[in-house]
């Protein structure tokens, strides 16, 4: 007979007690499915002695929310939310006016700011393009051949490949500018070596070359992240799928195609996605190498760089607050439209893998 | 099943590519570091050998320890990584323990505003950044940067350190409560241990694009005495750019520091990349 309700209940609910007085997740099946009401009265009775006090509200919640918010918003949503209204307004007279879409007109028509605009955001598609085209399919195929199984050396080739894209846009731009250099004679003399020295040029200076060359400086140094990423997906494909896969005679290069390539084309998702953020942000490397003016003749001009002139000012010219904040509006507008169409179009229709 | 041994021919092909891509992704940064151990003449006469007695010479390490404030600039970068990623990490964890263990209205919310950070950067803020520091006279100052970078920091290391915190116990959790500790010292004493790991992994990635930064610091603080490596030496090579040995030296300097701590860190790092920690 012995066992009194009233500690029945308490030994059973308490833990849970517990989780619902302090908020904590519980999982649906687990929260107590309280019907009777003599089993309410119950746990009631039970904490009643420590229950009044912690009913409050919960303070901790907000204590620990609230330094990351604070800083966040700050710093950071405030200012993007500033400098998008920033982009609406003008100067006139030594006044802040309200110019509607007036500073967007003057960016994408006026003589002086469209051939300048156009030819950044022409110029940072091409970016782009390199980047997809030849950053990661070499991170691709990188990781691949990191997976082969029982790999001797992978974690020493892992290490040494992942390294350019630890160092500053700083060191890799001017390493390549002397490398590329024709006073030094570095490349002319390794082309040299394998009967290719007709072939070199100044690259970084002539203007039909120097934003490939530029870009695959980029791509030289960012190369490790697509490797790593996609070499971390081929890690998660069971040895099932691909032992499966050779029973059935699917070996080496078709199973790459066949079973691979499809199960970690999620993660070429993702890297594309941050190639697209990464690049249409891009300034530091393209500042390193070519300068401010992102020269010969604005032929590596890109948006960030475009950017920084026009807000911060370069030599003669000087900056203009408002065409900055506008200019930063439609990277801002382009970052955002990928980000959703890779969220919305891309994500979505991506089958998830799960074992 | 036992697996089909690949033949050695395949093998050495994978060797060779790997090997090649290896040597490609090395060699700018060998040619730079030998280089600027050697005198002007030998830097021009032979790019590719190693110096020699008779060719070695420290006079680029002369010329940018004798000119430029690298001590000062090295301290700086310093200072401004280290306290970056000490708020990143502390303020993250806090937020991402709120996020993983109440539940409470707007927490789904909350997480996807914190985590709009991850995907628009914020150096498009960047004119009303400025605008906000010159209003606070916080231009020139190391603060300044520290504040950027915080925030900068904040998203990524919220979302992954919320997924890390989800799979600490809950029975631990609660017996911490049973035994009458505070939300505060559940937080510090029970679960920041636990996820120290994730931490790591989380310092390393706030890490990198902070000390390599070269934005923020030409914009919010270009003076002399709050440059950081990066601009520091980017200022320099601009100035010094036809004394090779003394841009090869600065190059070195700026190199060694991220060499060795990837050295030192690496296996944490890709073990956090390839571990799914940024999927």
């Amino acid at each position: 007979m012995g066992v009194p309700a009233i500690s029945l209940s308490e030994a059973r609910y308490w833990p849970l007690r517990y989780h619902l007085e302090n908020g904590s997740r519980v999982p649906r099946y687990a929260r107590p499915k309280i019907k009777s009401r003599a089993l309410m009265t119950t746990v009631a009775e039970v904490s009643i002695d420590r229950g009044a006090d912690k009913r409050q509200r919960r303070w901790h919640i907000l204590v620990f929310l609230a330094p990351a918010v604070l800083v966040y918003t700050a710093v950071m949503i405030l200012p993007l939310i500033e400098t998008l209204r920033l982009s609406l307004f003008n100067v006139k007279d030594g006044q802040s006016v309200f110019v509607g879409f007036g500073n967007f007109q003057v960016l994408f028509g006026d003589p002086r700011w469209a051939a300048s605009f156009w030819n950044a955001l022409r110029n940072n598609f091409v970016f782009f393009l390199i980047h997809m085209l030849v950053q990661n399919p070499i991170g691709v195929a990188l990781a691949a051949l990191l997976s082969v199984p029982k790999l001797r050396f992978g974690a020493f080739y892992r290490t040494a490949m992942f390294l350019p894209t630890l160092l500053s846009f700083v060191i890799v731009g001017f390493i390549w500018k002397l490398i590329l250099s024709p006073i030094w004679g570095v490349s002319p003399y390794l082309m040299d070596l394998v009967g290719l020295k007709s072939m070199f040029s100044p690259w970084l200076g002539k203007p039909g070359t120097a934003l490939i060359a530029v870009s695959l400086i980029s791509v030289w140094q960012y190369v490790g992240i697509p490797m790593m990423l996609i070499y971390a997906a081929m890690l998660n494909i069971p040895d099932e799928v691909l032992e499966a896969a050779e029973c059935d005679g699917v070996t080496g290069w078709s199973q790459f195609w066949k079973i691979k390539l499809p199960l970690i084309l999620p993660s070429i998702g993702i890297i594309s996605i941050l190639t697209f953020v990464g690049n249409f942000n891009a300034f530091d490397l393209i500042y390193t190498v070519q300068g401010a003016l992102a020269g010969p003749d604005g032929s590596t001009d890109i948006l960030g760089t475009l950017l920084y002139r026009t807000f911060f000012g370069f030599q003669l010219q000087i900056g203009d607050k408002s065409m900055g904040a506008t200019i930063a509006t439609v990277m801002f507008l382009i970052i955002l439209s990928g980000v959703c169409l890779y969220l919305f179009a891309i994500q979505r229709r991506m089958r998830r893998y799960q074992f | 099943m036992a697996k089909p041994t690949a033949s050695p021919l395949r093998t050495g092909l994978v060797h060779l590519a790997l090997g090649t891509y290896t040597l490609i992704a090395l060699f700018p940064v060998f040619l730079t570091v030998i280089n600027s151990f050697k005198d002007r003449a030998s830097i021009f006469r032979d790019p590719l050998g190693l110096p020699t007695p008779s060719t070695f010479s420290l006079v680029g390490y002369n010329t940018v320890l004798g000119q430029g404030d690298f001590v000062l600039y090295f301290q700086n970068s310093f200072i401004v990584t280290a306290v970056s990623i000490f708020f990143v990490l502390l303020f993250g964890a806090m937020a991402a323990f709120a996020l993983s263990e109440y539940r409470f209205k707007g927490n789904t919310m909350m997480g996807l505003y914190l985590a709009l950070g991850i995907m628009i950067p914020i150096r498009l803020g960047t004119v009303a950044i400025l605008q906000g520091m010159v209003a606070a006279g916080l231009v020139n100052t190391l603060t300044a940067l520290i504040l950027v970078y915080t925030a900068q920091g904040l998203p990524l290391a919220v979302f992954i350190l919320t997924e890390f915190m989800r799979t600490v116990s809950d029975d631990l959790k609660n017996a911490g409560r049973i035994d009458g500790l505070s939300e505060y010292s559940i937080f510090f004493r029970l679960v920041l241990p636990l996820v120290r790991p994730a931490m790591a992994t989380v310092a390393v990635f706030t890490m990198i694009p902070i000390w390599n930064d070269l934005w923020f610091p030409l914009i919010l603080a270009p003076s002399d005495a709050t440059k950081t490596v990066t601009l520091g030496s980017q200022v320099f090579i601009g100035q010094f750019v036809t004394n090779w040995n003394a841009v090869l030296a600065a190059l070195t300097l700026a190199i060694l520091p991220v060499l060795v701590l990837y050295l030192v860190f690496s296996r944490q790092l890709i073990r956090g990349i390839t571990s799914g920690a940024v999927k």
